[in-house]
């Protein structure tokens, strides 16, 4: 090992996004997963994003193919994934291509390249290598080539299981990383499979570590933005949004979770599926979606709400359970990790369009609750929630997710438990028998419901209209009774929810309003505005159905009020599109609806998390409009 | 070890129940329907074993027969078309100590239903699932079902189905964990009482078809063997269904067939009209013994796990 050089004097960044791509299954996550850990662990603030391919072993050296991870680090709490990656590690030339068509980069971005291409036997490689160079410099781009693999095989026989390890030493010591936690990194992530394969990733960390000091002429410093005594003094976790809301599902004190694979769901069930056990509970893969949620149906009709967790095309198939829950008022937990639509659309890819088709998606009346987190921290709290609401107002519960949360990677500090966050045993006691299964409240159309085992509480329940006895019936009253219950339980809930908080000032220019996993990056774009001096303020929506209270006189304080959303609408610059014909994102839509206030949007389906640096620009685009009429 | 009363046997004694206990609201199918016979067997059976009426479950889907659970004096779940099992198997799932009936039709179960048909063998829950197969859709009014005879003038085939019949016996048969099939008809009280005190006595999915007659749609399918009985093969076993032998003479065609041997079981149900077990391996693992576990675990064992798990997570 060469000799290390006395390090020169880091540069002092707020924040870094760094991006390491490869091939599928050559170790890229695994590596930025370890970094992100290692970084949060040192104090700074990290969000993560998976980059992962639709399939699972495309070709090599495929522009799509690109699989890995990017993580953004800095000094301060980091809220979202941010803009273009600042820094670059790439196990090949070709899988940049998509990354470049996904606007990933900027001019300066700086590329450490495997350089093995260069001399590949293929004389067709060399080439695709050689030219992807060129290219690359011409467009801006800082490609610093690196031989990855020569090094590695210094060390290791095979470079293809390690380089990923090679590649984290290297980014330590470009971002002064801690070497020794990083080892216990290794030993956290490989430490299950003995020393034999902790042993040699540890050494290609150190000669990535050494090959980085003494050839890469980069040297950074982010400082953490707690104190070591508050590191110290706090507990946090670090996860992504499916895992979050699996241990919320634990913490809940549901048993049941009913599925069926779907992307980009999934790994929420296979997470449970690995611990449920230790809090008693039982992952049910489903012959498909529909009978998911029929499973879960009666598991929650037998007295133990259950949860059900499905993407955009799982909650096509759903939609007569869904009637049917809100129809028997029977308690359901369903999570849609939101994916882009519609159809198969991509599997992968984050979108916010699945609102309106939970809120209107059921033939006839269907109110329910649809409740949105807005950060990996409220995934886990809100499916709490959800389970409580579900049982309190005796119908389903939608949670609105998205690929963003669920792939996103963010610490936050660690809950204490709470023993009412669970559910009670099943009551068994004996029924009221004067009290009939839909005692419905007048007031707020609520009502309890018996439990199969409790005597004297016996009902058939129904999809068909039915009176406060369950008792099947076509009459016309009946009918507009039961429709009324169901629908005063929003506005019972409603009367409980507080007007939601303004970020900035409540009253200005513009007002910016959004809901789930686009809270950090609205916030930052609406930050930087309001430091330039603009009258801008944001307001994050949790509760979707109901809506939270006070939103038209809140409204009425701001000039101009639009949503931001990552779901479709028309540009007013397209053709035929005018005010009264553009269809607008899908809470604009709603906003507009219930407020009668002329709400814009700016909204787009790329699939990606929303930068905040367009939202920036978007917003700016705007309020300039604003102030000139001013 | 489950906390029972020292008296409970006379508790038990004290809440008596008679069919009166069984009954929900007055049946509305048609006069001359089969479902009436097997509705009253299900009520006497309850009757006859004491079965819990707070601890009974009548699952359904949607059609003439999915009205059952309406009229019984038991819990009930009405459900959506074809998918009464997933209910059903969701309700077992997490609450093994209740007694599970299911009610569904030949478009129920065959038709919309078909993937859980299959899935639900193969999961082997405790249930009863009580199939009413008139080889028509009734309360859609006479369109051709998956068991419609070829031939079959209706609604949607007025000149006659297609389409051979799908022959419902073999295809369970072919499923795994498949543990318990019977087939009986509805115009012989003693065998259908039989075929489902044998069907409830046997733990595991127990799949009973049963030959019911539609006066207003299908009335004629089952005429030939209603008219010649001897088409009808009676499957006899020391191990099968029991009735007696003033009964069992209205069957002249008999065979002895043992319920464990299913490549028989699949040759009788694929060249004749059989009534009795066709098949039973009563030792067949049953899903809910994995996915209830753990069902009585305490909050604070919980709250320890789920701390375990966050764990992993610490940074």
């Amino acid at each position: 090992m060469t000799q290390q050089r006395e390090p020169k004097t880091p540069v002092t960044l707020d924040e870094h996004i760094v991006e390491i791509v490869s091939d599928s299954g050559e170790g890229a996550q695994k590596a930025g997963q370890t970094f992100g850990n290692l970084s949060a662990k040192m104090g700074n603030g990290v969000w993560t994003v998976e980059i992962i391919p639709a399939e699972i072993q495309p070709p090599a050296r495929s522009p799509g193919g690109a699989s890995g991870n990017r993580i953004r680090v800095g000094s301060t709490y980091m809220t979202n994934a941010g803009n273009e990656a600042d820094l670059v590690v790439a196990f090949n030339e070709q899988v940049l291509y998509s990354r470049i068509a996904s606007y990933a980069y900027k001019q300066g971005t700086v590329i450490l390249l495997e350089n093995k291409w260069k001399t590949d036997q293929s004389f067709e490689i060399c080439q695709q290598y050689q030219s992807a160079v060129a290219e690359f410099r011409e467009h801006g781009l800082v490609v610093i080539e690196v031989p990855m693999e020569v090094e590695c095989l210094k060390i290791v026989s095979n470079a293809r299981k390690g380089k990923n390890m090679f590649v984290v030493g290297m980014l330590c010591h470009i971002y002064r990383r801690d070497l020794q936690k990083a080892f216990d990194e290794v030993q956290l992530t490989f430490g299950h499979k003995g020393e034999k394969v902790v042993k040699p990733n540890q050494d290609l960390l150190k000669a990535g570590y050494a090959f980085a000091a003494e050839h890469i002429d980069l040297h950074y410093e982010i400082p953490s933005w707690k104190t070591p005594k508050e590191r110290d003094a706090e507990q946090w976790v670090v996860m992504n949004g499916n895992q979050s809301l699996g241990l919320g599902i634990m913490a809940s004190g549901m048993e049941l979770v009913s599925m069926y694979p779907i992307t980009p769901a999934t790994s929420a069930s296979h997470y449970l599926a690995d611990v449920f056990v230790k809090t008693g509970g039982f992952v049910h893969q489903a012959e498909d979606e529909i009978a998911a949620i029929g499973f879960a149906l009666g598991a929650s009709y037998a007295g133990r709400t259950a949860c059900t967790i499905t993407s955009g095309p799982g909650i096509a198939l759903k939609t007569e359970f869904i009637g049917l829950s809100v129809m028997g008022e029977i308690p359901l937990v369903l999570v849609d990790v939101q994916r882009g639509g519609p159809s198969t659309g991509l599997p992968t890819k984050v979108e916010q369009g699945d609102l309106l088709a939970l809120m209107y998606g059921e033939p006839g009346d269907a109110p329910k609750i649809i409740i949105a987190p807005a950060t990996i921290e409220e995934c886990f709290h809100f499916v709490i929630m959800a389970r409580k609401l579900a049982e309190t107002f005796r119908g389903p519960v939608v949670m609105l997710t998205d690929a963003n949360l669920a792939t996103g990677v963010q610490p936050f500090r660690r809950p204490k438990l709470q023993p009412e966050w669970f559910a009670p045993p099943i009551d068994q006691s004996a029924w009221d028998s004067k009290i009939p299964p839909y005692d419905w409240d007048e007031q707020t159309g609520l009502s309890s419901r018996p439990l199969p085992g409790q005597p004297d509480g016996e009902y058939v329940l129904t999809g068909l209209a039915h009176t406060f006895e369950s008792k099947v019936v076509y009459d016309r009253d009946s009918n507009q009774k039961g429709c009324e219950m169901r629908s005063k339980k929003l506005a019972t809930l409603r009367n409980t929810l507080q007007a939601p908080t303004l970020n900035g000032a409540d009253s200005g220019d513009l007002l910016v309003v959004g809901w789930g996993s686009t809270l950090g990056a609205i916030e930052e774009a609406v930050g930087k505005m309001q430091k330039q001096g603009h009258q801008v303020s944001s307001l994050h929506l949790r509760f979707l159905s109901p809506m939270e209270p006070d939103l038209k006189a809140i409204f009425a304080r701001f000039k101009k009020v639009m949503t931001v959303e990552i779901n479709y609408s028309d540009r007013l610059d397209m053709p035929f599109i005018e005010n009264d014909n553009r269809r607008y994102a899908q809470l604009a839509t709603l906003l507009r609806g219930q407020t009668l206030v002329d709400i814009d949007c700016w909204s787009n389906v790329y699939g990606q998390p929303m930068q905040p640096g367009m939202i920036y620009e978007q917003l700016l685009a705007k309020i300039e409009k604003i102030e000139e009429v001013v | 070890m489950f906390a029972l009363k020292a008296d409970w046997s006379q508790e038990i004694k004290k809440r008596y129940f008679t069919l009166d206990d069984y009954t929900g609201g007055e049946a509305r199918w048609c006069p001359g329907c089969g479902d009436h016979a097997v509705l009253t067997v299900v009520q006497r059976i309850c009757r006859d074993k004491q079965i819990l009426p707070e601890k009974t479950v009548a699952v359904s889907g949607i059609g003439c027969s999915s009205r059952l659970p309406h009229y019984m004096g038991t819990y009930g779940f009405h459900g959506t078309h074809g998918r009464a099992l997933t209910i059903a198997c969701g309700i077992r799932s997490r609450r093994p100590d209740l007694d599970v009936w299911v009610a569904t039709g030949d478009g129920d179960c065959f038709s919309i239903g078909a993937g859980h048909w299959i899935h639900a063998i193969r999961y082997n829950m405790n249930m009863v699932v009580l199939i009413f197969d008139n080889n028509v859709y009734g309360l859609t009014k006479k369109q051709m079902s998956p068991t419609s005879p070829l031939g079959f003038k209706n609604n949607t085939a007025p000149r006659g189905t297609i389409l051979q019949p799908l022959n419902p016996l073999t295809v369970t048969l072919g499923i795994t964990n498949v543990s318990f099939v019977a087939q009986t008809i509805d115009w012989n009280p003693a065998h259908l009482y039989a075929t489902l005190q044998a069907a409830h006595n046997h733990r595991g999915t127990s799949f009973v078809r049963i030959l019911q007659r539609c006066p207003v749609y299908s009335d004629e399918v089952f005429s030939d063997i209603q008219n010649d009985p001897s088409k009808i093969l009676f499957l006899n076993h020391k191990n099968g269904i029991h009735i007696g032998d003033n009964v069992k003479r209205l069957f002249p065609t008999q065979r002895e067939h043992d319920p464990s041997n299913m490549s028989e079981a699949y040759d009788i149900a694929r060249n004749h009209v059989p009534v009795g077990l066709l098949y039973h391996a009563p030792q067949t693992p049953c899903y809910e013994d994995f996915s209830s576990v753990g069902r009585h675990m305490g909050i604070e064992d919980k709250m320890k796990g789920l701390n375990d798990a966050l764990d992993q997570f610490a940074v």
